[in-house]
C-alpha cells in the first residue's frame, strides 16, 4: 500500500511566556493509506499534538509532514484550511456539533466549502446520515440526540466530503460502552469497506483493539509501534 | 446566501437575549425615523427648489426690526429684479394661544410671487378687493372647519388697533392649496391685506417686515442681493438679502436648531445602542468560541469567520432597524392622518430609509468588529481545549 502520512523529524514546541515546552521530539513515522492506527500514551505524551499536526490543525516547529504527497508543514493558514476541508474528517471527544443546527445542517457544513449547490449538499448529507444509521434523525438538533447519536452525526460530518483521512481525538471518551462500540464499529466499517485511513487517539485499550496498528508515545517520543491482524 | 442559515442560526441561538436586543435596536430606529422625519420636513422647507429664484430682504440687525415701505420702489429698480413684494409678521391668536399658526399681512401682489400656491381667480380677486379679506391654507381651514365667508377674529399679540382694540376681525375670502406634499406645512398659515393692517395699526406705520424679491436670472441672485443691500448701506435700516432657502433655515433656527437637536438625541441613542449591542455581540461570540473553532477545523478561513460574525452583527441591526423604521412609517402616517398634512413630518420613505440602512450597516460593523476580530484570530487548538 502507498504511504499516506510521512513524518520526518517532527517536533513541536509550545512557548508560554518564558517557558518553553517541547511536546514532540523528532518523531519519524509512516502511515499507509487504508490503515487504522491508534495513538496511545499517558496524558501529556504528545499524542493529541501529533494528531492535530497530522490533521492540519496546528503547525510543527520543526521537521516535515507530508500527507498524500503534499507537504503540509509549510503551507499558509488559508491553504491549510482548504486542504483540511478536502482531505481530513474530524471526530472529537465531545462531538463539537453546532447546537443551533439540525443534524442534516451539521453534516452539510464541510460541503459549504465546496461548489456544490443546496440540493447536492442536502443529498450528500442525507447519504452520510444514512451510512451512520441516522436518516430518521436528520431534522433533530444535537440536544435532541443521545451522546452516541451525536457522535454518529459527527462521523457523518467527517465523511460527507469523502476525505481519505479520518482523525479522531478520543472519539469514544464521552460515551457509554455500548455507544462506544457502535462508534468503533462504524470507524472500522469506514476503514474496511470504504478504504478510509483512520488515526485515533485513545486511552482505552478496548478501543485500541479496533486498530490494526498501535503507536505508543511517551514524553513526545514514539516508544512502541505494534501491528496486529484485524478481526 | 449559502451561509445565511448559519448566520441566522447563530443570531437566534439565544432567543430571549436576541429578542431584547432586537427590541432595543427597534426602539432606537423608531426614534430615528420619527426625528429624521421632522428634520427632513424642516430641511425640505428650506432646500426645496421651488422658490429658488426668490430672495428675502430683512433687517441686517434683526428679523424683528421693520424696514421702510419706501424701499419697495428702490428694490424694484435694481437691475435683475423681476418682481418685488413685502409682508409683515402679525402673530395673531385664534381663540386660544395653543391654536398658534403663522399669520402675516401681505402686499397686494404677494400671491404673484408664490405661483405654487393654488387659488381660484375669483378668490384671488376677492382677496384683492376686500379690505379685511384673508386667505388661509387648506390644511388650516380643515383644522378649524373654516369656509369662505367665515369671519375670523384674531387677537393681536404685537399690533393693537388704533382704537386700542386687540381684536382684528378678518373675512375669509379664499383658501389656497399646495400640491407638493413636502411643502404642505405652507398650508398652515393665514394672510391678510397689509394696507388694512397698516391703516388700522397703532404703531410702526409705513413699515414692512421683509421684502420678497424674484430675480430674472437665479444664477445672478448673489449679485442682485448685493445690489439690494447696497441701497441701504450705512443707513439706519441696513438690510441683509439672502435666498429664500437660507432665510427659511435661519428662520427655523430662531426657534430651534432642528438638525442639532436631532443629531444630539440620535447621537446619544446610537451611542447607547453601540454599547448595548456591542456587549451582546461580544457575549454571543465569547460563548461560541469552540463553535467558531470547529468551523475553522471544517475549512473556514480566518477571514471567513470574520465575515460570518460581521454579517451576524449587521443582520441583527438590519432586522431590528428595519422593523423600527417600518413602525416609524406607520406612526408618522397615523400622526399625519390625525393632525393633517401640515404637521412638519415627512413620510418615512426614500432618503430616510437610505440613511437608516446606512446607519444599520455602519453600527453593525462597528459593534461586530471586535468580536469578529477575536473570532478571526482564535487558534483552533487553543479554542478547542478551552485555553
Amino acid at each position: 500500500m502507498a504511504t499516506l502520512v510521512e513524518i520526518r523529524n517532527l517536533s513541536k514546541v509550545y512557548t508560554r511566556g518564558k517557558e518553553r515546552l517541547e511536546v514532540l521530539h523528532s518523531v519519524n513515522l509512516d502511515i499507509e493509506e487504508g490503515d487504522f492506527v491508534a495513538l496511545m500514551g499517558p496524558s501529556g505524551s504528545g499524542k493529541s499534538t501529533l494528531l492535530n499536526l497530522i490533521g492540519g490543525l496546528d503547525s510543527p516547529t520543526g521537521g516535515t509532514l507530508t500527507i498524500g504527497g503534499q507537504p503540509i508543514h509549510s503551507v499558509g493558514d488559508d491553504a491549510l484550511a482548504k486542504w483540511r476541508s478536502a482531505n481530513v474528517g474530524f471526530v472529537f471527544q465531545f462531538y463539537n456539533l453546532m447546537p443551533a443546527l439540525t443534524a442534516q445542517k451539521n453534516v452539510e457544513l464541510p460541503l459549504l466549502m465546496t461548489d456544490l449547490g443546496a440540493a447536492q449538499r442536502k443529498r450528500r448529507a442525507g447519504i452520510a446520515l444514512q451510512l451512520v444509521g441516522l436518516s430518521e434523525r436528520a431534522n433533530h438538533k444535537p440536544t435532541e440526540l443521545s451522546g452516541g447519536q451525536q457522535q454518529r452525526v459527527a462521523i457523518a460530518r467527517a465523511i460527507v466530503s469523502d476525505p481519505k483521512l479520518i482523525v479522531g481525538d478520543e472519539p469514544t471518551g464521552d460515551l457509554d460502552r455500548q455507544s462506544a462500540t457502535e462508534v468503533l464499529e462504524m470507524l472500522r466499517m469506514l476503514n474496511r469497506d470504504h478504504g478510509k485511513t483512520v488515526i485515533m487517539v485513545t486511552h482505552d485499550p478496548k478501543a485500541a483493539e479496533y486498530a490494526r496498528r498501535t503507536l505508543q508515545l511517551d514524553k513526545g517520543t514514539l516508544v512502541e509501534d505494534a501491528v496486529r491482524a484485524l478481526a | 446566501m449559502k451561509y445565511f442559515h448559519l448566520i441566522w442560526a447563530a443570531l437566534f441561538r439565544r432567543k430571549t437575549r436576541t429578542f431584547f436586543t432586537l427590541l432595543s435596536v427597534l426602539a432606537a430606529f423608531l426614534l430615528f425615523g420619527l426625528l429624521d422625519s421632522v428634520r427632513g420636513a424642516f430641511t425640505a422647507a428650506s432646500n426645496n427648489v421651488t422658490g429658488a429664484d426668490r430672495l428675502i430682504t430683512v433687517s441686517k440687525i434683526s428679523l424683528t426690526l421693520p424696514l421702510p415701505r419706501s424701499l419697495l420702489a428702490r428694490i424694484q429698480a435694481v437691475p435683475g429684479v423681476a418682481d418685488t413684494t413685502f409682508a409683515n409678521w402679525f402673530g395673531g391668536i385664534y381663540q386660544d394661544p395653543k391654536n398658534f399658526f403663522p399669520s402675516q399681512s401681505v402686499a397686494e401682489n404677494f400671491l404673484d410671487l408664490y405661483p405654487e400656491w393654488k387659488i381660484s381667480a375669483e378668490e384671488r380677486k376677492a382677496f384683492h378687493d376686500t379690505r379685511t379679506g384673508a386667505i388661509v391654507g387648506a390644511s388650516l381651514a380643515q383644522k378649524f372647519g373654516w369656509k369662505v365667508g367665515d369671519k375670523i377674529p384674531l387677537q393681536a399679540t404685537i399690533f393693537p388697533q388704533k382704537d386700542g382694540s386687540n381684536t382684528w376681525t378678518l373675512d375669509l375670502v379664499g383658501i389656497y392649496h399646495v400640491d407638493d406634499p413636502n411643502l404642505r406645512a405652507q398650508e398652515d398659515a393665514l394672510y391678510f391685506n397689509w394696507s388694512y393692517f397698516d391703516e388700522a395699526r397703532q404703531t410702526s406705520k409705513g413699515s414692512v417686515g421683509w421684502y420678497v424679491v424674484r430675480v430674472i436670472d437665479r444664477d445672478r441672485a448673489d449679485a442682485v442681493a448685493a445690489a439690494i443691500d447696497a441701497l441701504s448701506f450705512d443707513s439706519d435700516h441696513e438690510t441683509k438679502t439672502q435666498s429664500e432657502q437660507a432665510f427659511m433655515a435661519a428662520f427655523a433656527s430662531q426657534f430651534a436648531d432642528i438638525g442639532l437637536i436631532v443629531g444630539s438625541i440620535m447621537g446619544a441613542v446610537f451611542f447607547t445602542l453601540v454599547l448595548l449591542t456591542g456587549n451582546t455581540m461580544a457575549q454571543a461570540v465569547r460563548e461560541r468560541i469552540p463553535e467558531l473553532a470547529v468551523l475553522k477545523v471544517l475549512g473556514f478561513t480566518h477571514r471567513g469567520v470574520l465575515a460570518l460574525v460581521l454579517c451576524e452583527s449587521v443582520l441583527m441591526l438590519v432586522l431590528g432597524g428595519a422593523a423600527g423604521l417600518a413602525l416609524a412609517g406607520v406612526a408618522v402616517g397615523a400622526i399625519r392622518q390625525a393632525m393633517g398634512p401640515s404637521v412638519p413630518m415627512l413620510p418615512v420613505a426614500g432618503s430616510i430609509w437610505e440613511r437608516g440602512l446606512g446607519l444599520m450597516v455602519l453600527i453593525g460593523i462597528v459593534v461586530g468588529a471586535l468580536p469578529a476580530l477575536r473570532g478571526m484570530r482564535l487558534r483552533i487548538v487553543d479554542a478547542l481545549t478551552g485555553r
